[in-house]
């Protein structure tokens, strides 16, 4: 079964593999998740801000993004971007966008609508009696966010948050359909230009693998350490 | 901005000689749902064998359980894909891998398995945490009336912890179908394919998409729907 297993084609694309696919699928991966926590953070106090078009809009956002798969919004981001841009500078014409920059924008926007749901749930979990408790003491809504509620809810979230972020790490090899150089794709293209698509997609299979079972390893650690006992 | 929109362009003969775009587009949404159903009967079946693995007393069937879930959860759906289409045929015997090669429709094939490997891995997870979430004296109280194993799992546990996690498992199976879109990168002409040659073609792109994206939403709406008058049909009368 292996008898014609070449592990020197593996060892040869190490450094293209490494230095040019894992950096690009490392930093949309870190990219993306911080803007998606930040976004999504913004989406999940507008759907529990209560002011009636502000949720509306909000809940139709998650909704909508739920329900549609990546790769489609992948395209659809791919030919959107240039107009938005355009839209946003005013151009007349659609603006030039890199694929990276498309690639960027469409995770950000996608992961955020799933942040803000984890966010939802997370601040939802802190007991009315705490908000209750803030209000008497004077605080603002903005204090009480930031003060009160956040903090625990931070707490509660923070390993569903870094699950969600490998799911995302995950993710990033979709980026395949854009034909840009993430690690898989780097795997691919080697694969292809030597004709040993064995070798390669296996070893890609093991590196995700190790990479995000020992991520989720660590995640587990976290959990027991910062779980809060009610 | 200078984009022309053209609604037209779905009642135009699409390249392919037989049919309109929207003929195109709707033999996409086939081939999606058609993956997507054939799958989760793998998932479904498998993912509830794995999960039961999970809760089990023998420590041996927790461990293939374990690894089972941890394999298929941490690689990426896609590299899956390309292990089962590129990989598999190639350290399969040489004849066996051949016919695998020929096959009519291998990509529908290929997707279906591996969908169903990969979300199987999920809903094992969910059955695992529907048995869990069950009181033990459930259990108890199957082994005090002298069922076995097996007819405690057939009997009490499952048609408890099923009705438990039927919303999740919704989510899963609409997960499934949203991923079935992956499939693309094999060659399966679903509904995001579709919509991307449509694009191609006619350059229509925003149309196309539009189209792509209302049809998911369908689909999305009619599972939801589907999901609720299942759990009504099968609550137990005054229970939760």
């Amino acid at each position: 079964m292996f008898a014609n297993f070449d592990f020197s084609v593996i060892a040869a694309s190490l450094p293209y593999l490494f230095g040019q696919g894992m950096v690009f699928t490392v930093t949309l991966t870190a990219l993306a998740a911080s803007g998606g926590i930040v976004f999504g953070t913004a989406l999940a106090m507008m759907r529990l801000s209560g002011i009636p078009g502000v949720t509306h809009a909000a809940k139709l956002y998650v909704e909508l993004m739920r329900s549609l798969p990546l790769v489609l919004v992948i395209f659809w981001f791919y030919f959107l971007v240039p107009y938005i841009g355009a839209w946003v500078t005013g151009s007349t014409t659609p603006i030039q966008v890199g694929a990276f920059a498309s690639a960027l924008v469409t995770f950000t926007l996608f992961e955020a609508a799933y942040f803000a749901e984890i966010m939802r749930a997370g601040i939802q979990s802190i007991s009315k009696g705490q908000t209750a408790a803030a209000s008497a003491l004077g605080m603002s809504y903005w204090q009480t966010m930031r003060l009160v509620v956040l903090p625990q809810a931070l707490r509660n979230m923070l390993p569903l948050l870094l699950t969600q972020t490998i799911v995302l790490f995950q993710d990033t090899s979709l980026v395949y359909v854009l034909s840009l150089t993430d690690f898989l794709g780097a795997a691919s293209k080697v694969a292809q230009r030597d004709g040993r698509l064995v070798e390669m997609y296996l070893f890609a299979a093991v590196v995700y693998f190790a990479v995000c079972f020992t991520a989720s390893l660590l995640v587990r650690r976290l959990q027991a350490r910062v779980a809060i006992i009610r | 901005m200078n984009y022309t929109w053209n609604w037209g362009i779905f009642l135009e003969p699409s390249p392919e000689g037989v049919g309109t775009y929207a003929d195109m587009l709707l033999s996409g949404l086939g081939w999606t749902v058609a993956t997507a159903l054939s799958s989760w009967v793998i998932a479904f079946t498998l993912g509830s064998v794995i999960g039961v693995l999970r809760t089990l007393p023998s420590k041996a069937a927790n461990a293939v359980g374990t690894a089972y879930v941890e394999l298929f959860r941490n690689v990426p759906l896609l590299v899956q894909m390309f292990l089962w289409y590129f990989v598999l045929p190639e350290v399969l015997p040489v004849g066996l891998g051949t016919a695998v090669k020929q096959m009519p429709d291998a990509p529908f094939y290929t997707a279906v398995l591996c969908l169903g490997f990969f979300t199987a891995s999920r809903v094992a997870e969910q059955v695992r945490a529907g048995i869990q979430s069950l009181p033990r004296g459930q259990r108890m109280a199957g082994t005090a009336l002298g069922f076995t194993t097996a007819q405690t799992y057939r009997h009490v546990l499952l048609p408890n912890a099923y009705r438990i996690i039927l919303p999740p498992l919704t989510s899963e199976f609409l997960n499934n179908l949203k991923n079935t879109s992956v499939a693309l990168t094999i060659g399966l002409l679903e509904l995001t394919a579709r919509a991307r040659s449509m694009q191609e073609f006619s350059f229509q792109v925003f149309e196309a998409f539009t189209a792509a994206t209302i049809l998911y939403v369908l689909i999305n709406l009619v599972v939801i729907l589907g999901a609720t008058l299942l759990e009504r049909f099968v609550a137990v009368p005054g229970g939760r």
